[in-house]
């Protein structure tokens, strides 16, 4: 069994309506439950247009739990843009292939000049992403990994669903992560706005966390882009699908992300559906009370004024400079973005921000010797006491 | 002041070890290391900079007053601990380790037949291992025959500040112990720490009660105080619980008459 088996027992609509049916005391009794002891009907609870007068005990009893678990700090991300060539024809991203504009693929060259700047921001983690094609594919993000993997403590891959083998060759070569959203759970939705290209394959990328578990990748990143279909629905079936995961594959970490469509190139006929800052506040607190160890991470996507009051609700890792075109941060030549970021502020900034706040922004909270990474160093012998 | 701890030769004389985690800048972590009085504190060696860079964890311990035990949380297995290992003793110049291996993200369960591997294999390659484990008396033995140095059973789940969910089995470690045993994990108020010493633990660690406390400088010294004043009591001499009156006219008080 895959998850694409589970799914197909959850009608979406149907879980839209129950999500709808939810009722004043359903809420009080998801809030009145023991931590960890949460069930989907509580999370279908939490994100029902009854919690809404609740947002402001579930926003403190959120905040609560991300400090018993992860205490006052923040971990800082950056996106690295590989290439924005891509196959697909997808309504929501700048990316899509009917796009005409400049596309790219950097070379060693390109990949290295990124990474100084980068790492002279201080960043120790680097999510490296790509749009969908044979021209990125598994040999050239190895060498990828294998040009990066010396300057920075943890690797992580946002590129197109692959097979397991491909999986575990990454991780050999020092993945620590891969970010596979779904992007909708709604069937009808997903058809709607996946026109052409392998991405057109839902089951084949609704299967992709499970053959990351089979591959034994280290943490997976899951979640919706909202704006696509019911927002609640959405929020329940990424609930689902970590539910699954945390059961069938105990050993891998899980993290979630709340990306909320934003404008693009292209994107003029494209209707969303509802998802305000409120919406996205009640899913955020909701999934920490519905798993207190999750990963949260918000994105430069959302303003800064929102991320500077949001962070303290559940989050745990925020990304932060980003750029979302290939070559971005060295400005190698004018490329297209994939979307257009709300947040502009330096890591420097945010940084500075979260210590007035009293959290501690953590560049660093892995290192790559955890993911096989050996490096020469010189024998040192046991030191007596 | 109690008596000192003596761990692989060293001597400490606060039985407090502090965590390094989850503060919320380093100058609190700095202010709360000093206010608890502790002498040994752990750090991951995921969050310092292992290349040479400068750290800013790092910086906010004064070395000299501190000795660092590095922690490996996020291995998984045996083979990833002895690279962690390794990496901490070139990176941090200490041979000391506290063994963590715990695959399950959730609830961070330590996992027991990596972490005996991984400890006999450690001990040979001259690291001095104190291993962080479940409150398992077999467990605790064999470690201590792998070559541990001290053994670290969990009072409860880390961070769950539930206190000594674990006591009947700490209480079976303790009587049978053949290295020192630091209780470690969950121990969430300073009346747990207290509770813990006065069983006779040889030092407790904690991190979550005071990294999170609304002010962690004071939650550090209510610890100091409190495991002071634990391990005063058990060196005092506890009388044992008694669950019913003693009658003050006894049935055999005859017999030492007659003789």
């Amino acid at each position: 069994m895959t998850f694409e088996t589970l799914w197909r027992k959850h009608d979406f609509r149907s879980v839209a309506d129950r999500i709808a049916a939810k009722t004043t005391a359903d809420v009080q009794r998801a809030l009145g439950r023991s931590r960890g002891n949460l069930s989907l009907e509580d999370l279908a609870a939490l994100l029902s247009p009854a919690a809404a007068p609740f947002l402001e005990d579930m926003a403190q009893a959120s905040h609560q739990r991300t400090v018993e678990r992860f205490g006052r700090t923040m971990q800082l991300y950056a996106p690295l843009y590989l290439s924005n060539v891509c196959g697909n024809i997808c309504t929501y991203c700048g990316f899509s292939a009917q796009n005409r504009v400049d596309r790219l693929i950097l070379d060693d060259q390109a990949i290295l000049a990124e990474a100084d700047v980068l790492a002279k921001m201080g960043m120790q983690h680097v999510l490296l992403l790509t749009g969908e094609s044979p021209r990125v594919g598994p040999d050239y993000l190895v060498h990828a990994l294998r040009l990066l993997r010396p300057r920075f403590a943890s690797l992580s891959f946002e590129v197109q669903p692959l097979d397991v083998a491909d999986y575990a060759r990454f991780s050999h070569e020092g993945m620590n992560a891969v970010m596979v959203y779904q992007e909708t759970y709604d069937p009808d939705a997903y058809a709607r706005h996946h026109l052409r290209g392998p991405k057109s394959d839902m089951g084949y990328r609704l299967q992709t966390p499970d053959r990351l578990g089979q591959a034994g990748v280290k943490k997976v990143g899951i979640g919706a882009l909202y704006g696509l279909s019911d927002w609640r629905a959405e929020a329940w079936f990424v609930g689902l699908h970590l539910r699954y995961l945390e059961e069938r594959y105990w050993r891998m970490r899980a993290s979630l992300s709340f990306p909320r469509l934003r404008p693009h190139e292209g994107d003029d006929a494209l209707a969303l559906t509802s998802f305000g800052e409120r919406d996205l506040v009640q899913a955020i607190c909701a999934f920490r009370l519905f798993s207190q160890e999750v990963e949260l991470s918000l994105s430069t996507r959302e303003s800064a004024l929102f991320r500077n009051h949001a962070f303290r609700l559940g989050i745990t890792s925020m990304s932060a400079g980003s750029r979302t075109n290939p070559g971005g941060y060295a400005q190698i030549k004018p490329s297209l973005e994939q979307f257009t970021i709300d947040d502009a502020r330096s890591p420097a900034e945010v940084a500075a921000f979260l210590r007035a706040q009293g959290y501690e922004p953590v560049w660093k909270d892995w290192d790559g010797t955890y993911d096989g990474q050996v490096v020469e160093r010189p024998v040192v012998e046991a030191q007596p006491c | 002041m109690n008596a000192p701890l003596t761990i692989a030769g060293v001597e400490f004389h606060s039985r407090l070890f502090l965590g390094t985690g989850k503060f919320g800048s380093g100058s609190l972590m700095h202010d709360s290391l000093a206010a608890s009085g502790t002498q040994l504190v752990t750090v991951a060696l995921r969050r310092v900079r292992t290349d040479g860079a400068s750290d800013d964890l790092l910086a906010h311990l004064e070395s000299n007053r501190y000795r660092l035990l590095p922690n490996t949380s996020g291995v998984r297995d045996r083979r990833e601990a002895v690279l962690a290992a390794e990496l901490a003793r070139e990176a941090l110049q200490t041979n000391w380790l506290k063994l963590e291996i715990h695959p399950d993200p959730k609830y961070l369960m330590p996992d027991p037949i990596e972490t005996l591997a991984a400890t006999e294999d450690l001990a040979k390659r001259g690291f001095v291992v104190l291993p962080y484990v479940h409150a398992d008396p077999v467990l605790c033995r064999q470690l201590a025959e792998a070559g541990a140095a001290a053994v670290m059973p969990l009072g409860a789940p880390i961070g769950s500040n539930q206190g000594l969910a674990s006591r009947a089995f700490l209480e079976i470690i303790l009587a049978q112990r053949q290295v020192p045993v630091v209780i470690d994990a969950g121990l969430g108020a300073p009346s747990h720490a207290a509770a813990a010493m006065e069983m006779g633990a040889d030092a407790v660690l904690v991190n979550t009660a005071i990294a999170t406390a609304a002010d962690p400088v004071a939650m550090a010294s209510a610890f100091a105080l409190a495991v002071e004043a634990g391990r005063k009591g058990y060196e005092a001499g506890l009388p044992s619980l008694a669950h019913e009156a003693r009658a003050s006219s006894p049935l055999t008080a005859f017999l030492a008459q007659g003789g």
